[in-house]
């Protein structure tokens, strides 16, 4: 860990406080909509006001109201919230699913292996936002149908990374010691080979995680998944309109707030990658 | 080459297999039928058998054991059987039947997604070409910022910056519709935009890796020109990761891009699949998941074929 902090440069760990800022804010999120909740009140962040609509950015707002008079700021925060609740979730379906099944396929090979290829290429070629649609569809309106959809779509590029790289180590030479030394696959894989490929979860997590935030903003916009909630997407959703009537700081603020987590991210990523696995260089000195 | 060929094509039968299999589950299964979703709160019993029987969704789900039924007769092998006639259903949105719904799409979708593809192809692989010959220089480390810059602006951003900026307010371009060629320009050109980042810093990296490999130095050591050396011998093995990311985006230009359909009005496979998920038409987004998948499939047997007809390296392996 220490030596990985040396590693990156200014800018991921910029990027990496950034990041922390906004789960800050998304905890805070978090909690406001637990209390209310307990409390069986409406949320700050629902009330509607009459007479504050379409108030253009002040102190007391600082990011404007807008059409029910709602505080721009506070729906932002709960938007984080969604975001943050969306990526954490979907990487919790993805990734363990692809690093057991990839695990699986470069350990085994053979017939084992032919199953997890299948697998992926079956998954994979389904054209992929539809199918994403069509999971949340069926799995019904609200966030579970958004983590399964994109949770089960993108185990698949966890899986091939993985399984690309358990099959490098297959045939080195801790792993053929430790067959001799008589451990059971299962430890070998889970205790040996595991730890030696994690870096490639943590370049998973960081490339994952915006593109699910990006996919639940396309979803939520299109109206399906989430319904009462102000996610970033709804957001957009609600603000385009008004954008038409010369109402900018809603549309402005989501977005802005959408590109910069997207953006310190993959900016991560690349660090991440860099610092991580020189196989996988993004940049070229 | 013949061995590898054949090879190849059998893998296709699992997977194909998987495609229908996976397709029938989430449609079928988990899905079932949309009786209650497309009738509405106040469906009554009769209008929702009505709605099973007309659709099918009345017969069991895998075989028929019932006394006066075929065996086959359930809702897999109808669907399967279907398929293989190239019988897609029947919309409930539209009450025709889904290949016809689908026929009137595809046309405007290529229309939107092939100039995308070209021109945004073209592009991002000439700035990466410049890229790669300026390597470490001020050029390259700002195109690969603004790559990185634009890459994560959200793709319905785009949409809707671009229609309400360029449209909306610089009046350049017409707001909606698709009367004529004007009308596509503004969403290629946003198409093209949105995914420039993500394509220039792919073939950035396709092209670098080709040009630290030795025999570029030898050529550079033998007096070759850097442009004749990138040009001739680097682009050319570098096409090969270049063509099979090409070759992921075709399927995509059949299914069409959804949010630049549906913003600007172009009556193409994109719209089509916006409303079907809107009015819950589970037989159209049924045929378009799995003719797409069926489609991508196909798309990456003939680029795998492609490659072990270039690359000998790849027909032994």
């Amino acid at each position: 860990m220490k030596s990985l902090w040396s590693r990156l440069g200014w800018g991921a760990r910029i990027a990496l406080g950034v990041i922390i800022a906004y789960f800050a804010v998304a905890v805070y999120g978090e909690v406001n909509y637990r209390m209310a909740k307990a409390r069986d009140v409406t949320p700050s962040y629902n009330v509607v006001h009459e007479e504050l609509r379409y108030q253009p950015p002040s102190l007391a707002h600082p990011l404007g109201t807008d059409n029910l008079g709602r505080d721009v700021t506070q729906r932002l925060v709960q938007g984080a919230r969604i975001a943050f609740h969306v990526g954490i979730m979907t990487s919790l379906i993805a990734i363990p699913l692809g690093v057991v099944l990839g695990l699986l396929g470069g350990y085994f090979g053979g017939k084992v292996d032919s199953l997890v290829v299948w697998l992926c290429a079956t998954v994979a070629s389904m054209p992929g936002l539809l199918f994403i649609l069509a999971i949340s569809m069926v799995v019904g309106q609200g966030l579970l149908g958004i983590y399964m959809g994109i949770g089960l779509t993108t185990w698949v590029g966890v899986c091939r990374t993985i399984r690309a790289e358990v099959m490098k180590h297959r045939d080195r030479a801790y792993v053929q010691a430790a067959r001799v030394l008589g451990y059971s696959h299962m430890r070998i894989m889970f205790r040996h080979i595991l730890p030696n490929v994690a870096h490639i979860i943590l370049i998973q997590f960081s490339i994952r995680f915006p593109s699910a935030v990006a996919t639940e903003v396309f979803i939520s916009f299109l109206g399906i998944g989430v319904q009462g909630e102000p996610s970033w997407g709804i957001m957009i959703n609600n603000a385009r309109l008004r954008l038409w009537q010369g109402v900018w700081w809603e549309m402005t603020a989501v977005t802005m707030a959408i590109f910069v987590l997207v953006l310190v991210f993959n900016h991560l990523a690349d660090a991440l990658r860099d610092a991580l696995d020189p196989a996988l260089r993004s940049e070229r000195a | 080459m013949l061995r590898y060929i054949a090879r190849r094509i059998l893998e296709l039968i699992p997977t194909t297999f998987g495609i229908i299999i996976l397709t029938f589950v989430l449609f079928h299964v988990v899905g079932g039928s949309p009786a209650e979703v497309v009738l509405g709160k106040n469906a009554t019993k009769e209008s929702i058998a009505a709605f099973n029987k007309k659709y099918g969704y009345d017969k069991p789900l895998l075989v028929n054991t019932r006394p006066a039924e075929s065996f086959f007769d359930s809702q897999f092998f109808n669907f399967v059987g279907n398929l293989a006639k190239g019988e897609l259903g029947v919309s409930t949105e539209y009450d025709e039947p889904v290949a016809d719904v689908l026929k009137r799409g595809v046309g405007p979708s290529l229309t939107l997604t092939v100039p995308i593809l070209i021109g945004g192809t073209i592009i991002a692989l000439s700035l990466a070409l410049v890229c790669a010959a300026f390597r470490g220089g001020f050029w390259d480390k700002a195109t690969l910022v603004a790559s990185t810059v634009l890459m994560s602006v959200n793709y319905v951003v785009w949409v809707l910056a671009g229609q309400f900026i360029l449209a909306y307010k610089c009046g350049l371009f017409p707001i909606w519709g698709y009367e004529s060629a004007v009308y596509l320009v503004l969403p290629v050109l946003i198409g093209v935009f949105s995914s420039l980042g993500a394509d220039v810093r792919f073939f950035r990296t396709a092209v670098l890796d080709e040009i630290y490999k030795p025999y570029v130095r030898t050529a550079q050591a033998k007096g070759l020109s850097r442009v004749r050396i990138l040009v001739k011998h680097v682009l050319r093995n570098a096409l090969i990761p270049v063509v099979t990311y090409i070759s992921l985006a075709i399927p995509h230009l059949f299914t069409g891009s959804l949010l630049l359909e549906s913003f600007f009005g172009i009556p193409g496979l994109g719209n089509v699949s916006i409303n079907a998920i809107h009015s819950s038409d589970m037989a159209v987004v049924r045929a378009i998941v799995v003719l797409g998948a069926l489609l991508y499939q196909f798309v990456n047997l003939v680029t795998d074929l492609a490659y072990a007809w270039l690359d000998p390296r790849v027909r032994l392996g």
